[in-house]
């Protein structure tokens, strides 16, 4: 498996550049404007609602969790399919490497990159001081830890896809209402019960309340079980990525 | 041990169920065949005959749905990557990755294979030399042409010196120029003891490559021996090839199909009708032929088959037939006499063309 990650590397070597604005300078951006412009506004006129901490502090940590998500699907998504159809699995299966293998690779691959712009989304959060050198680790692991939840499944998913097309209408559909109701840009308890319910169970929300304990320092109890939650995620994805690798290389 | 048979396939199957539920297919419905070392066998059969389905079984990318299967002595079922490690594929659709270079494609697959790195470097300068590509080395695989793609997946295929070479459709989409540069680096792999498994329904690259042929038609395997053998057993030495023009040209062929020079089947029924169903009802081509197929088999005396686009004659002696045509006061637009080919041989067994 480590071999198929150095393909993904090596094609890498290529196109870092372009990444590196939809990973690193895109979520900047959002924190810039978001954090200094709107973050002034809330603090000036709701500065309660945010328990104590600036809306900078409040956001960065979500929006840092839901940018790791973004790149794991994004990475997880269009280019497993395509690698399916005509790309660089159908290279590598008529090769000693069994289906299971070329997954696992291309699976490293796509945490190296949410690890990559997660790093330096922490570094400057940090420099802001927006979070704590101490917790900056951590909140880096939860970051990780929540690309690999989406990570596993998607690829799961978009190995098996034959119409490009629905890539993007689950992007549309599933990931941006996703994103919008995680948490990340306000606090979900202020929305009507029912819809509170429905996207406190959606895995990212639970995971941009983890990212946000570890960056305030704030840790529960109720966090081990999100993390549970998001490891739970990350391994069921993992075996249906296995299976469903095996049975669309080897048909 | 010494094994000598590199694939042994006893009533291999496999069928697929459509993806919406509907009826199974069967792709390969029983073959039998068997390749030894240092032979040049060729799969040959129109498109869908389930060529390609066998060369994926055989290559362990494929589960085996019946029948038994070894290929290097080994089960695809258990060893698939004990057997991969030792066969080199050449896909019918290349996969190269075109952001890469040519050298970095090379790189790639011997790490797949689990090479060190330099026993990679040394096999890419030879690679590179036998695909005549040297100075394309750092070139992205974007800018190549067909050709030199192709070439290169057959040098990618070597990396790993393999002990069988699997090859879908080597030339298939490839200008003449490039199907006989591909050819001649194939036919040097043939001479250097190599073992060659190929897919072809290009009946001038059979002849040119393969020392057996294994011709399969509808998953099942039709005859099989030398091209030399198929061609004396199955059609006459010369085929006289008529054009007819089109208002002339039914009653052209009745009047041939009646004649001496249909042979034994003279006025065949089962044959007339199925040449003219095959020019009325082309929507249900495939299902008319493919009932005929069944009682048009007969072995290859001299007879007369009537094409969408032309009349064949077959004959041992062209010129004489064509005297006779001529005596018949018939007048073809054109006429060729040529040697009897493959394609004539999968004519006279399937009642069909090679290709379309």
């Amino acid at each position: 498996m480590v071999h198929t990650f150095e393909y993904w590397l090596l094609r890498y070597r290529r196109t870092w550049r372009a990444t590196v604005v939809i990973s690193v300078a895109n979520p900047l951006l959002f924190l810039v404007g978001f954090g200094a412009g709107l973050g002034r506004l809330v603090d000036q006129h709701a500065p309660a609602q945010l328990s104590g901490t600036t809306y900078a502090a409040f956001f960065a940590p979500g929006l840092l969790c839901a940018a790791a998500m973004q790149t794991a699907f994004l990475e997880s998504s269009g280019p497993v399919t395509y690698a399916a159809i005509d790309g660089s699995y159908r290279d590598a299966t008529p090769t000693p490497l069994e289906p299971p293998q070329i997954m696992a690779g291309h699976q490293m691959f796509v945490i190296f990159r949410v690890l990559t712009s997660s790093a330096a989304f922490v570094v400057v959060m940090t420099a802001f001081g927006l979070t704590s050198p101490r917790a900056a680790p951590a909140v880096l692991g939860g970051a990780v830890l929540t690309g690999m939840a989406f990570a596993a499944p998607v690829a799961a998913w978009a190995v098996g896809v034959r119409r490009t097309a629905r890539l993007t209408t689950v992007f549309r559909m599933i990931v941006m209402p996703m994103y919008m109701f995680s948490g990340a840009f306000f606090a979900l308890a202020k929305l009507p019960t029912a819809v509170r319910i429905v996207a406190e169970t959606l895995p990212l929300a639970q995971a941009v309340i983890l990212c946000r304990d570890l960056s305030l320092e704030t840790v529960s109890a109720a966090d081990a079980a999100r993390a549970g939650y998001l490891f739970a995620l990350t391994a069921v994805g993992l075996l249906w990525a296995r299976r469903a690798y095996t049975g669309r290389l080897h048909a | 041990m010494i094994e000598t048979a590199l694939v042994v396939a006893t009533g291999l199957k496999k069928s697929y169920s459509a993806r919406d539920g509907g009826a199974c297919v069967d792709a390969v419905a029983g073959i039998d065949f068997t390749v030894h070392r240092g032979e040049a066998v060729g799969l040959l059969g129109p498109n869908g005959a389930g060529k390609s389905t066998t060369m994926r079984m055989i290559g362990a990318t494929s589960p085996v749905g019946g029948g038994t299967l070894r290929v290097l002595g080994m089960d695809p079922m258990t060893q698939g990557p004990a057997i991969r490690a030792r066969l080199g594929v050449v896909p019918q659709e290349d996969c190269l990755d075109r952001e890469l270079t040519v050298r970095e494609n090379l790189y790639i697959y011997g790490r797949y294979f689990q090479l060190p790195r330099a026993t990679i470097r040394e096999r890419i300068t030879e690679l590179l030399e036998f695909a005549q590509l040297e100075d394309k080395a750092d070139s992205r695989v974007e800018a190549l042409s067909g050709g030199m793609r192709r070439r290169l997946a057959i040098a990618r295929s070597l990396m790993n010196n393999p002990d069988l070479l699997l090859l879908d459709e080597p030339t298939t989409g490839l200008d003449p120029q490039a199907r006989q540069v591909l050819w001649d680096r194939l036919y040097r792999l043939k001479q250097d003891g190599a073992t060659l498994l190929i897919t072809t329904h290009y009946m001038d690259e059979a002849e040119q490559l393969c020392d057996r042929l294994v011709i399969v038609d509808h998953g099942r395997v039709v005859t099989e021996g030398s091209p030399a053998e198929l061609i004396r057993t199955h059609t006459t030495r010369e085929v006289l090839e008529l054009r007819f023009p089109l208002d002339t040209r039914d009653a052209a062929a009745e009047k041939l199909r009646s004649s001496s020079l249909a042979g034994g089947d003279a006025g065949d029924g089962g044959r007339g009708e199925h040449s003219e169903q095959n020019e009325q009802n082309e929507q249900n081509e495939q299902n008319e032929q493919s009932k005929h197929s069944a009682h048009s088999k007969h072995s290859g005396g001299p007879r007369v088959e009537i094409l969408r686009d032309r009349v064949l004659v077959y004959t041992d002696d062209g010129e004489a037939a064509l005297a006779e045509v001529r005596a018949m006061s018939l007048t073809p637009v054109s006429t060729i006499v040529r040697r009897a080919t493959l394609e004539d041989v999968f004519l006279t067994i399937t009642g069909r063309s090679l290709i379309d």
